[in-house]
């Protein structure tokens, strides 16, 4: 099952590594992970997105990020009330005749036409990660040049509704 | 290994360089012994070790990988940090292996690793490793220092890190231009910030509660011992918690010694070379309560037969270690000692457990330890139990890797906690001398013997060097059997009898290469010159090898065979 996964960590060099080399480690497949700064200097927020197998796979992933000196926090957001998104830029191979085709494509998506050249167009889309693949298998018959994705990035709406049990797994006391 | 008064580092003997004060900071964290070996890019701290003689020792090894090993011996004895220093570079790869043993087994380790000035990190600069990335993955925490003002922080929260929770080794990697940098004001008192590190230590009332209550409807409990309570320095309270209740209890190789091995409630070690009564009563309980064991693969066996009708208690420090390997359904992140004390406190009733006791003690007593004295030679576990015999049960024991390692964690009974010195995790061969010296130099009053392996011995034997240099009345037994005996043993049991490239057909003089050394070495070929020899080399005050020709086909058993389950031990009859 894939697990979103949001870590607070310090932001000290070396951070990413130590991250991404305990997951590859322990046999954790990442499928995609960002990082930027947040509101707090010196705290940056990462957001990863992985397979496992089942839930006990899930809770030795948490514990093991959450041992790292330099991770501040670790929450399996996958089930609750969220904002996630990626970005993704699309370059399409084609002349300035399709744009007007394309953009019919892509307009339902509020994707847009960020770069336009003889041969090709780039398109830029937000969204969550199964509507960029819709998009993505929707131009391929143009023939796609290049994708570049940034992977997910999520954190926790404003409001919570109080319907499942919320897990985290920061502690288990 | 006695300190003088400790120079503070506000007088007006102010630090004059980066390495002067890391210095100052160790003797402020109260180090005495300093593990090392000198090399370019640490030349500015061994300059300021120069400096500070008289107020901290420093030892110099023969081999990075010895100061490392004997680090891990003192950190095991004295539950303090092993301190460490060695040079970029190939120095700091020779420490990769005890690293990695010290993260294995959680021992708490500071080490200090020099590395390029700053301005040519990144370049391939003669000597220059990654050591930082080499060892992300082998230790609790490291750290790179890149200004001389976050010395005294970083230094602090490494001997925080090393030594708190569970415990492990910390690197901190020091550019030469910091340890040499001049200093131009003496860094401000620092605190411990690390919002990321919170160990828990007590244990959740309620958890206790339901655990509490678990024992009182047990009929088949047992306890699983791990050395989570040497760290804790719980071993009374743990024999206490079991007499109380009687409750059996199983230790694992790491924990030997929690628990007199003379008390009736002991079962001895459990896992692949255990006990059969051991084994047995962790497949057959119905409570299992795990205290600071991690569930290691040579523990449990097969896992699905592991104690498969109980159900699983587990006390431990590090949360990650809880439900790892195996399910359990009472979780306790605790101190090993913090649990223990809750749990004496509580007031459910203690089961009753005579007939399980009874069932366990028919296992001790028609399945026992045992082995063969043969006529044509020494038995090793003969070996074992002379050597006991001889020490009253009261010496610290390291040992090597391998069937001797076995033997001694069979026959040498330990009755005190804190004597057993021995790599568990990780399996080093090259451990048990190097490590013997660290045990030596923390406890310099006890008789300290090194059971090492005639293969193993030759991975670290430089260090004889050290033991005849500083005077350490080491006592070094080669269980002398000719072979890599437990590469042998799993050939001729696992493998159709292949005997590959196992055999040492040819080996050192053992005796001449002690004397080369300046130390006595005795050739032992008989238990009758053994018998003879043994008290005189026991009572003199001085380091002696004693090069003991044992049988070559002895065996290890019980033997749970690799993949078969706990309950599935060969060998457990002499046949
Ligand atoms: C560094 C290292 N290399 C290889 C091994 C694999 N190994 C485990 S036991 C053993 C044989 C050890 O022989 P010896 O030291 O003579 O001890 P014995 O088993 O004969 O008592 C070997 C090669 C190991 N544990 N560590
Ligand atoms: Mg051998």
């Amino acid at each position: 099952m894939k697990r979103i996964i949001s870590l607070t960590v310090q932001d000290r060099s070396g951070v990413l590594n130590r991250v991404t080399g305990l997951l590859q480690r322990r046999q954790f497949n990442i499928s995609s992970i960002s990082v930027g700064p947040t509101e707090t200097e010196g705290i940056s927020k990462m957001t990863l997105v992985v397979e496992v197998e089942d839930e006990q796979r899930l809770e030795q992933v948490t514990k093991q990020l959450n041992k790292q000196i330099d991770v501040l926090k670790v929450s399996d957001i996958t089930d609750k009330a969220i904002v996630a998104r990626e970005l993704a830029l699309i370059k399409v191979a084609g002349s300035s005749q399709l744009r007007s085709e394309i953009n019919g494509i892509i307009d339902p998506f509020r994707a847009l036409v960020i770069d336009v050249s003889k041969d090709s167009l780039t398109i830029q889309i937000t969204g969550r990660p199964d509507k960029i693949d819709a998009l993505i298998d929707l131009l391929r018959p143009y023939g796609i040049k290049e994708i570049a994705r940034t992977g997910l990035t999520a954190f926790l709406r404003g409001h919570q509704p109080q319907v499942n049990e919320l897990t985290t797994y920061s502690q288990i006391k | 290994m006695k300190v003088e008064a400790k120079p503070d580092v506000q007088t007006s003997t102010a630090p004059k360089t980066g390495a002067d004060l890391l210095i100052d900071l160790l003797i402020n964290e109260g180090v005495e012994t300093l593990f090392g070996y000198p090399g370019g890019a640490v030349l500015p701290i061994y300059d300021a070790i120069y400096r500070a003689r008289g107020s901290i020792k420093h030892v110099l090894f023969r081999h990075e990988q010895g100061s490392i090993h004997a680090a891990e011996g003192y950190a095991r004895i004295t539950g303090k940090p092993g301190v460490v220093i060695a040079t970029s570079g190939p120095g700091a790869t020779n420490l990769v292996t005890g690293i990695t043993d010290a993260m294995m087994d959680s021992l708490p380790l500071v080490i200090f690793t020099g590395q390029v000035a700053r301005g040519v990190i990144g370049t391939d600069a003669f000597q220059e490793a990654d050591v930082m990335a080499i060892t992300t993955p082998i230790t609790k925490h490291n750290y790179q220092v890149q200004n001389i003002s976050d010395l005294p922080r970083i230094v602090k929260e490494a001997f925080h890190i090393a030594s708190t929770g569970r415990p492990g080794p910390v690197l901190i990697d020091i550019p030469k231009d910091i340890s040499a940098g001049e200093l131009s004001q003496i860094p401000e008192e620092v605190t411990i910030h690390l919002p990321g590190y919170q160990p828990t230590t007590k244990p959740n009332p309620l958890q206790i509660k339901k655990l509490a209550d678990a024992i009182s409807k047990a009929m088949k409990p047992v306890i699983l011992a791990g050395a989570g309570i040497l760290h804790g320095k719980a071993s009374k309270e743990l024999t206490a918690f079991a007499e109380k209740h009687k409750i059996p209890v199983v230790t694992t190789l790491l924990g030997l010694g929690t628990i007199p091995a003379t008390n009736p409630l002991s079962l001895g070690m459990g896992g692949m070379h255990g006990t059969y009564s051991a084994n047995m009563a962790m497949y057959e309980a119905d409570l299992l309560i795990n205290i600071g064991a991690r569930f290691d693969d040579r523990l449990t066996g097969n896992l699905k037969h592991f104690a498969p009708n109980a159900k699983v208690a587990h006390i431990d420090v590090d949360p990650a270690e809880i439900g790892k390997n195996v399910p359990t359904q009472i979780p306790i992140v605790s101190d090993s000692k913090e649990a223990l004390v809750e749990l004496m406190n509580q007031t459910a009733e203690s089961p009753d457990t005579v007939g399980w006791l009874e069932t366990l003690n028919k296992y001790k007593a028609e399945f026992p330890l045992w082995y063969k004295h043969n006529p044509n030679g020494m038995s090793p576990q003969w070996l074992i139990e002379a050597i006991h015999k001889v020490t009253n049960g009261d010496a610290v024991v390291t040992t090597d890797v391998g069937q001797h390692q076995m033997w001694a964690a069979q026959y040498y009974n330990f009755e005190k906690p804190h004597r057993w010195v021995t790599s568990g995790g990780l399996g080093t061969m090259g451990f048990g001398f190097p490590a013997a010296i660290g045990a030596q130099m923390a406890s310099p009053g006890s008789t300290v013997v090194a059971i090492v392996g005639d293969a193993g011995f030759q991975m670290t034997l430089q260090e004889l060097s050290v033991i005849y240099e500083q005077n350490l009345p080491v006592k070094i037994i080669i269980v002398n059997n000719g072979a890599l005996g437990m590469v042998r043993q799993w050939q001729e049991l696992l493998h159709g009898n292949r005997i590959s490239e196992s055999i040492l057909n040819t080996q050192p003089d053992f005796v001449k290469l002690a004397e080369a050394y300046h130390i006595r070495g005795l050739k032992i070929e008989s238990q009758e010159e053994l018998i003879t020899k043994l008290p005189e080399v026991f009572a003199y005050d001085g380091p002696v090898l004693m090069d003991c020709r044992v049988l070559q086909q002895e065996k290890v058993f019980p033997m749970i065979a690799p993949g078969k389950g706990i309950h599935e031990m060969i060998g457990v009859k002499p046949s």
